[in-house]
């Protein structure tokens, strides 16, 4: 057997057997590559204008996260009162330290935004269809776990930054009734964030995520495989029920794997570039006495923190939630599968979509205005309590204007439920990217409206 | 034999049912352990525990002092009672400034304020500013940091006064 095995030592840790002839096939089977990949995939599937390479270069954040987070380890100290020098020696001191820390830190920024774009693409592709209720769901929670990831990492510096965004994003828990508060006590291991948070958060952001991390995406793929690779057009059918035309279906190896080094190759270079411009940020030191003004949270988090300045926080809380519930659902409320793998679904679909965007565009910004500046329920209802004031009656009417426009679409567009969904959807998530910008960009001392700096 | 149709628990419906409840309780034990171990920690002397704030006659009444180790301000009224509030917005948790010049206390993270006994003048914070119990004996002030009490407006009988 040894003088049929390829001396090759690269071979030998991809191919369990034997290189001649009769084992060729059999070195296709066992490929290692092939454990992700089916030995085929349909030649449309492959073209970069369908997934955008979203899901795969998600998956390598991930795994330049895991190296460089096992590196990080190595050089960070999860106390009070080392977490701050223990950064500020490896931005100083140590080699590649900020080098290593700043791919981290945009790569882990990188991925809420690959993650969130691949939600997307699976969305407007209707790749949750057929079947493919689980792997959707699968996908929501990874998506939330790279969101939970960030929101632990977010501490760990120790500097004024991540000391207030993590005490404003933690105190939001306190609002959900009767749980709230034994929640947020358990997590920072205390009244307020303080040497108990820091380790809670650092075994969580080493320990506990990861391990769950590597289970669902392990899980993820898999399901990708076994629901019948990624989402496709159904087949034209002639009038005997054949398709009209074969669809070409092209070998995993080279066509797909030569695509996946391309994208990795790009965005390793584009990071590493990045990462030795642009430093990751580190502020002073953490003042529990001194919030710095405006104290803001994440930017991923900073739609949500722009819909509590206009929403008692438990309606802002809710909101989301039943958007998320909503979006879970998904499959359940669109079971129209002879759109599956076509962007928007049809003619009418893009229109509804670019419906949705403008509306949203008029919308959002003009309800910030108006609650910023002129309508201020609680004054209007005086003698209401402020949870219904400005809590149910926002929400109920937010809530409500959803369901308008959903059903504006089925009315007046014309368009079935998938086609309204689409409208639906982007509408809110294009009202969530201008809540998150106005946010970011205008918000200033105060938290008042303010013009870019 | 007799009730063969009433006995629908076949022994390894039973054994299954055991092995269910005795898992269901060894996840019950192994998680409760689990958020024993991680309970919350607090340290005597230090924010978390009882804290001397030093002799009542050190504070003059209508005066308002920080305690930023402890995370409270001691209030002393016109009258001589005492107050402790804690320094946490109850709005999202920020840290309250004692402005002396406008006599309030204001949150920089969403703009709240609130008077000298903790009385939000201006929202979005939904309640008055938390207290700690206060206590005097032999003329020294204790704050007890562990026990955070919430309220929704100031009350006189919040004022702790010397025996």
């Amino acid at each position: 057997m040894s003088e049929n095995l390829s001396k090759n030592w690269k071979d030998r840790l991809i191919y369990t057997d034997r290189v001649d002839d009769r084992g060729r096939m059999r070195a296709v089977a066992n490929n290692l590559i092939l454990h992700l990949h089916p030995t085929k995939v349909p030649a449309p599937a492959l073209r970069w204008s369908y997934t955008w390479g979203l899901g795969g270069l998600s998956a390598l954040l991930a795994v330049i996260l895991i190296v460089t987070g096992v590196l990080l380890m190595f050089r960070y100290d999860a106390s009070v009162e080392r977490a701050y020098t223990s950064i500020q020696y490896m931005e100083t001191q140590v080699f590649f330290g900020s080098m290593i820390r700043s791919l981290h830190h945009w790569s882990a920024n990188l991925l809420v935004v690959t993650a969130f774009l691949h939600l997307l693409r699976v969305f407007y592709t209707a790749g949750f269809k057929q079947g493919r209720s689980a792997n959707w769901l699968i996908g929501i929670i990874l998506l939330l776990m790279v969101v939970a990831f960030n929101f632990t990492g977010y501490l760990l510096p120790w500097d004024q930054l991540a000391y207030w965004a993590i005490t404003v994003g933690t105190s939001l828990l306190g609002y959900i009734p009767l749980a709230g508060d034994v929640i947020s006590n358990l997590l920072l291991a205390g009244p307020e964030v303080g040497q108990g948070a820091l380790r809670n958060f650092y075994a969580i952001h080493v320990a506990v995520l990861p391990a769950l991390l590597i289970v669902m995406m392990s899980y993820h793929f898999w399901k990708v495989r076994k629901d019948g690779g990624i989402s496709q057009p159904l087949p034209q059918l002639d009038e005997k029920g054949k398709p009209v035309e074969r669809v070409e279906r092209l070998t995993t190896i080279p066509y797909l794997v030569r695509k996946e080094f391309l994208a990795a190759a790009v965005l390793i270079a584009f990071l590493a570039i990045w990462a030795m411009l642009v430093p990751a940020p580190l502020e002073a030191l953490a003042n529990p006495t001194h919030p710095p003004n405006p104290a803001k949270a994440a930017w991923y988090f900073m739609g949500l923190q722009e819909l509590l300045l206009h929403m008692h926080p438990l309606a802002a809380m809710i909101l989301p939630g039943i958007i998320m519930l909503a979006i879970v659902f998904l499959p359940y409320w669109d079971k129209d599968e002879s759109d599956i793998g076509i962007y928007f679904r049809s003619n009418v679909g893009k229109i509804t979509a670019v419906f949705g965007v403008v509306l949203a565009l008029i919308l959002t910004p003009l309800l910030v205005f108006l609650d910023e500046y002129w309508i201020d329920l609680p004054a209007i209802l005086p003698g209401w309590p402020v949870i219904l004031s400005n809590g149910l009656l926002p929400l109920l009417l937010s809530l409500g204007g959803l369901l308008a426009i959903y059903f504006a679409m089925r009315l007046v567009a014309k368009a079935n439920r998938s086609e309204a969904l689409v409208g639906l959807f982007t509408f809110v998530i294009t009202g969530f990217i201008i809540l998150t910008i106005i946010g970011i960009f205008f918000r200033g001392a105060n938290m008042a409206l303010v013009g870019v700096r | 034999m007799t009730n063969q149709s009433n006995s629908q628990v076949t022994r390894r419906d039973f054994l299954k049912l055991g092995v269910g409840a005795l898992s269901a309780l060894a996840v019950l034990e192994i998680g409760g352990a689990s958020l024993l171990f991680m309970k919350p920690r607090t340290l005597e002397g230090e924010f978390g525990g009882v804290v001397n704030a030093g002799t009542v006659d050190s504070f003059t009444p209508g005066s308002v002092v920080h305690f930023p180790n402890s995370r409270f301000y001691l209030i002393r009224s016109q009258e001589g009672g005492f107050l402790a509030v804690y320094q946490r917005c109850t709005h999202l948790g920020c840290s309250v400034e004692w402005e002396v010049d406008k006599g309030q206390f204001f949150c920089p993270c969403h703009a709240s304020s609130f008077d000298m006994v903790g009385n939000v003048q201006n929202p979005p914070a939904p309640r008055a500013l938390d207290t700690f119990p206060v206590t005097i004996e032999d003329g020294q002030v204790w704050v007890d940091t562990g026990t955070i009490q919430s309220r929704d407006t100031f009350a006189v009988e919040q004022l702790a006064y010397a025996p």
